[in-house]
């Protein structure tokens, strides 16, 4: 996103749910409160698993979400603020 | 100035006096249903020994272990597979012992619970799953553990069964209906799968 800068990527393209959100919990823990991640999935559940995830978990806020395309591939890019 | 008259009047209980009653009164349901409310808590009793309905569950205990929520996994009957790491034969009696022979050695060769052809439809959904970068049972039963969910073995069934500890995987806690309900009447969500 234009206005956002990720201190930290997890790709997880080509994995399916549970584990763009699992590895995003993972890679969540080793950044420090304030800290952006972004995270690449092709999973189209992670849309709504992102927004479901930032509406219960209380460490951490859904700052955007776009889909991109990558080499043919639609990409969701959900990006992740540690609040806490 | 002192007439000897009584010049107050009968209001009954000061205003602030009602006020404050009404707050003693407040606090004390507030303190009651506070013990009551639902905690960040998700249990789930694993009943059954089937791959797919098994995979469902630890699909929901790690997702809401992301979310931030207690998450504890009760295993009793046939979801007692799940946890085994090998079958054992000595000690049992004769129908322990028939039952360990008929039962699944381990998760690895849990069955589906439709479509199982002999155990040909679980090689098949593992294939699938494979196929489609789906993590496998066991992966998802370490990453359940990493994410620290509590696997609670059931101490009846296990007793019932003739399974020993030698045979369950490390790391469990073993408890009965008690251990269970504490968790799961405090919990938000409880299954049984």
């Amino acid at each position: 996103m234009q206005n956002i800068t990720e201190d930290k990527l997890v790709d997880a393209r080509d994995l399916m749910c549970p584990m763009p959100v699992m590895a995003a919990t993972k890679a969540m823990r080793r950044l420090t409160p304030g800290q952006v991640l972004k995270v690449m999935a092709t999973d189209r559940g992670s849309v709504a698993d992102f927004q479901g995830w930032a509406k219960i978990a209380k460490n951490m806020a859904l700052v955007g979400q776009e889909t991109e395309s990558v080499d043919g591939a639609t990409v969701y890019n959900h990006y992740v603020r540690r609040t806490a | 100035m002192d007439s000897g008259v009584d010049t107050r009047v009968d209001v009954g209980p000061s205003p602030v006096q009602a006020m404050e009653e009404k707050l003693r009164d407040l606090e004390h349901r507030v303190g009651a249903l506070e013990g009551r409310a639902a905690e960040d808590r998700v249990a789930i009793i694993i009943f059954s020994g089937d791959l797919d309905r098994v995979l469902a569950a630890f699909v929901i205990a790690t997702g809401a272990a992301a979310m931030g929520q207690q998450v504890s996994m009760f295993f009793t009957f046939w979801g007692l597979s799940v946890i085994k790491k090998r079958t054992e034969l000595s000690g049992k009696t004769l129908f322990q012992k028939m039952m360990a022979v008929m039962a699944p050695g381990s998760s690895q060769s849990l069955p589906v619970s439709k479509m199982n052809y002999f155990g040909a439809g679980a090689r098949m959904l593992r294939a699938m799953m494979k196929q489609k970068n789906v993590n496998s049972l066991e992966d998802m039963i370490s990453l359940a553990r990493e994410m620290g969910v509590r696997m609670i073995a059931c101490e009846m069934s296990r007793g019932v069964m003739g399974i020993t500890e030698s045979e369950l995987v490390g790391g469990l806690e073993y408890g009965g209906v008690a251990t269970f309900l504490a968790d799961s009447l405090r919990a938000r969500t409880s299954l049984f799968i």
